[in-house]
């Protein structure tokens, strides 16, 4: 292997951008300069009307901009998130409803129109990163209690009473001397056109009767019914479907339809459209409109024939990995501490190791789709699945060719999401619904095939870190080196707004770790990826923490300690993480390794720690190995989000991601030859199925510390947990992800 | 033209033979609850019952149901079965996203009419439609308590 290049001497400790402040101005600033001047121009017209908040209201505070209490006592709230399966519905009716003082059972929650009020995330809006929940409590409390307050004020008034002699129970006004009472339905119309008071005072959470409890999810019965209604279901008067088929390389073009006429007359089809690097079929069904374009003889034109900066026509993942693991350029510093020069060169030991994860699709169980609606006034309407509604219309303005106040977009429930509904490059279907309406004059729905979908997702990048470390003469470790080279999805997006060089969606999992280890040096090399990259659950963590945490357990190995009890030495100084892994042990049974015997078979454990999205996890995995394959039996997951809102959800979730990291680590891989990719629907992309499921058990540590994510932190501790195990049962260190492309030595 | 008899009711749709009955169900006839995923009867969202059997609508065409009952999510709850399954579903908290939700409970309301008492083993191979959020664990829970 070769050693790692050495680079020029930066700044000790140079800071490391952190995630949350990077998102928060980097979005932020995308969002302002395509979609303010749009606000801007609404917000006159609407005028004083709305009064003076209506201009540029505080996010989370104009109470009737998310509040509608309906008179039959249902609360209808238009909650700044998309609900994708995450619970962020129930979780908003649960803090909402807390102050406000109704069951949250009895609320509506719809995913809100674009608009200023509902930027709650570091002053931008969107659903992702683990934010929503963290970045929105306390607004969404205070918002609560503003409302009951102005309700309490309207029944003073109605009852001529003295509002300190009122009291709320679950959606009603109480003036107990009286015995009289008034329903918030009642009120509504009085108390939204109070002035709101901002202070108006919290409940003492010693008295919460939802947060903090496994509330039932508002949504479970009409997901359980057939009645929830996604972007796929939707329908508008008069709407035609279209299916497209893509270029067969991306940023290729059609060049002529030999059969045109033929697929017009075939049934049910209204036209035929050549679209940017696609061409469409509309039709008066979606089948008719698949069969069409699937009939269509297309010419196309040609990739390059070779080279790394577009898809060319030998472009090969295997060929990126190793332009990755062969690029000798010196890396920008992400981390730096001490001097691991020094401690390399009084080393006892060193140790060093290559780990590469490979490219995976959202796969996510809805495929894509979107309407598109040209109105007769000049506006357009667009329903589609996102996950950043201003930046949605904003593209969409774009792409009409309209001011984004001309744009209303509907965002519906997400068939699943994972990161899959920001913007990426040409993987999106709303561009071409918009095309397609002008272009017909009709509105028209856009659905990608499954198969499309794998063509055009945008994928977790293929990734590549070379690890190094210095052990002394007791096998600790006293120096760490990760050179980490390609590119993520910060840096793609959001890269122009970068103050660094260094992506943190890189490096993220193998920086700010928490181990004593006193000399430490990381890097990160740009080598940008043709292919069209993306947020995937836990983003860079997803690989990251895979990589650092195996290869922790060889540093273990190497100098002679059990992983866990490594682990236990390196963190003697935080307790927030010792407790963890105390409870981790406990859950599981004990630490133990292994191999041992268990149920007729021999198995071992792996245990991993991570540090995702402002949460803590500790995870232990049993593995056994049937036919070369591993199967993961159980996962014990320790998890400390500071604290939560509905435990339920939380397990749920924890579960959830464990079970995506389970299958990324055992069996996804998008793979590219030839310039194609190589899965095309879930028999060439299998993903975890019912009988590779582990059984997941999940403990929740509330420490106290500030409120950290929930959707994605449960996955990063997985995939290494069970590379560890692995390693402790066959001997087999499996650098490579994932699993299923190593046969496993029989155990 | 076809005549179905979906949920009790007959229907006619003037569909091509080979249309698959999942196109028919979502377009021609607007019952939505049946989900697209795949097409190609690895995901199991599209999963109806015909005759009582779960089937995966995708891969059915048109023109090849002839008498046969289909049921859909949609009449679920009418159907004592049906209702065990949805009342077990919404009190272990099953879905997550939802969308393969509807295949589900249709697989699991297959099941439990043919096998009232189903094993470990009966619950494995008869559901085996995918859930990309990972509620395998809460979904076999939902079918013992069903069968309870």
């Amino acid at each position: 292997m070769d050693p790692m290049p050495h680079h020029p001497a930066a700044p000790v400790g140079a800071p490391t951008l952190s995630r949350r402040r990077l998102l928060g101005s980097a979005a932020g600033a995308l969002v302002l300069g395509v979609a303010l001047p749009g606000r801007a121009v609404r917000a006159e017209a609407q005028g004083p009307a709305e009064g003076a908040g209506a201009i540029a209201p505080k996010p989370g505070t104009r109470v009737p901009a998310f509040l509608e209490i309906r008179p039959d006592g249902t609360v209808r709230f238009l909650s700044p998130f998309v609900e994708g399966g995450q619970g962020i519905a129930t979780g908003m009716a649960q803090i909402v409803g807390e102050e406000l003082d109704v069951d949250p059972a009895r609320f509506l929650v719809e995913c809100a129109p674009p608009g200023p009020d509902y930027a709650v995330v570091n002053g931008i809006r969107m659903t992702g990163g683990s934010f929503s929940t963290r970045s929105s409590y306390a607004l969404m409390r205070q918002l609560g209690a503003t409302a009951r307050d102005m309700l309490l004020r309207a029944a003073a008034a109605r009852l001529k009473v003295r509002e300190a002699e009122l009291t709320t129970r679950d959606g009603t006004v109480i003036h107990a001397a009286s015995g009289r009472s008034l329903a918030y339905g009642a009120l509504a119309t009085d108390a939204m056109a109070l002035k709101p008071n901002e202070a108006a005072s919290l409940r003492p959470p010693e008295t919460f009767r939802y947060i903090g409890r496994p509330v039932a999810r508002i949504d479970v019965r009409d997901k359980s019914t057939g009645r929830a209604v996604y972007a796929i279901d939707q329908a508008v008067e008069g709407m035609l479907y279209a299916a497209v088929a893509h270029a067969p390389h991306p940023g290729t073009e059609p060049v002529g339809i030999d059969n045109e006429a033929t697929v017009r007359a075939m049934p049910g089809v209204h036209s035929v459209h050549r679209l940017p690097g696609a061409v469409a079929v509309a039709a008066d069904s979606w089948w008719r409109a698949r069969k069409a374009v699937e009939a269509l003889s297309v010419r196309w034109s040609r990739p390059k024939p070779t080279g790394l900066d577009t898809v060319a026509a030998d472009f090969s993942s295997d060929g990126l990995l190793a332009a990755l693991k062969a690029s000798a350029e010196a890396g920008h510093v992400a981390e730096a501490e001490g001097d691991a020069g020094a401690a390399f060169a009084g080393a006892a030991k060193v140790i060093e190791a290559e780990y590469a994860a490979p490219y995976l699709a959202h796969a996510q169980l809805e495929p894509p789709s979107a309407i598109a609606r040209v109105n007769g006034d000049g506006t357009l309407d667009v329903w589609l699945p996102n996950q950043m509604p201003e930046l949605f219309q904003a593209v969409s303005a774009k792409v009409a060719g309209v001011e984004p106040d001309k744009v209303r977009l509907h965002s519906p429930m997400l068939g699943g999401f994972f990161g899959r509904h920001f913007i990426y490059e040409n993987g999106n279907p709303f561009p071409q619904a918009i095309l397609l309406a002008k272009a017909t004059g009709r509105p028209v729905k856009v659905l990608w095939s499954r198969e499309e979908e794998f063509a055009r997702d945008g994928l977790r990048p293929l990734s590549f870190s070379r690890f190094r470390a210095a052990l002394d003469a007791a096998g600790h470790p006293t120096a760490i080196e990760a050179r980490t080279v390609g590119e993520g999805p910060i840096g793609r997006y959001f890269g122009v707004l970068m103050k660094t060089p260094v992506d943190p969606s890189a490096v993220e999992g193998i920086v700010e770790k928490p181990y004593a280890i006193p000399n430490r040096r990381m890097t990160f090399t740009k080598v940008a990826h043709p292919v069209t990259i993306a947020f995937w659950r836990s983003v860079g963590h997803s690989m990251n923490d895979a990589f650092y945490e195996s290869f922790l357990d060889e540093v273990a190995q190497a100098g002679g300690h059990d992983p866990f009890d490594l682990r236990v030495a390196l963190l003697k100084d935080k307790p927030r993480h010792l407790r963890l892994l105390r409870e981790v042990a406990d859950l599981a049974g004990g630490w133990k390794r292994g191999p041992y015997e268990a149920e007729g078979g021999k198995r071992a454990r792996g245990v991993a720690l991570a540090s995702p999205f402002g949460s803590e996890t500790a995870t232990i995995a049993e593995v056994s190995v049937a036919e070369g394959e591993a199967r993961v039996h159980n996962l014990w997951i320790a998890f400390d989000p500071g604290s939560v809102v509905n435990p339920a959800i939380v397990k749920a979730q924890v579960e959830s991601a464990a079970a995506l990291g389970t299958s990324s680590v055992l069996f996804e891989q998008v793979v590219y030859r030839d310039g194609v990719r190589q899965s095309q629907n879930f028999d060439t992309y299998p993903i975890l199925r019912r009988e590779h499921m582990p059984a997941v058990h999940v403990r929740i540590v509330e420490s106290g510390a500030p409120m950290g994510g929930v959707g994605e932190p449960g996955l990063p501790g997985v995939p290494p947990a069970i590379l560890n195990a692995v390693a402790a049962l066959t001997g087999q260190r499996v650098r490579t992800l994932p699993i299923a492309n190593t046969r496993l030595a029989g155990a | 033209m076809f005549d179905l008899s979906i949920n009790g009711r007959t229907r006619r749709v003037d569909v091509e033979p080979d249309t698959p009955l999942l196109w028919v169900l979502r377009d021609t006839l607007g019952m939505t609850g049946t989900k697209y995923g795949c097409g190609i009867a690895q995901c199991g969202a599209c999963t109806v019952l015909m005759d009582g059997q779960a089937m995966r609508s995708c891969q059915v065409t048109v023109d090849s149901v002839g008498s046969a009952k289909v049921e859909t999510i949609e009449a679920v709850e009418a159907d004592a079965t049906g209702r065990k399954v949805v009342e077990a579903w919404v009190a272990a908290q099953v879905p997550q996203c939802g969308y393969c939700q509807s295949g589900q409970v249709m697989a699991a309301t297959a099941l439990l009419r043919s096998t009232p008492k189903p094993s470990d083993d009966d619950i494995a191979s008869a559901m085996t439609n995918l859930c990309r959020c990972g509620t395998y664990n809460a979904i076999a829970a939902a079918v013992r308590r069903a069968a309870a």
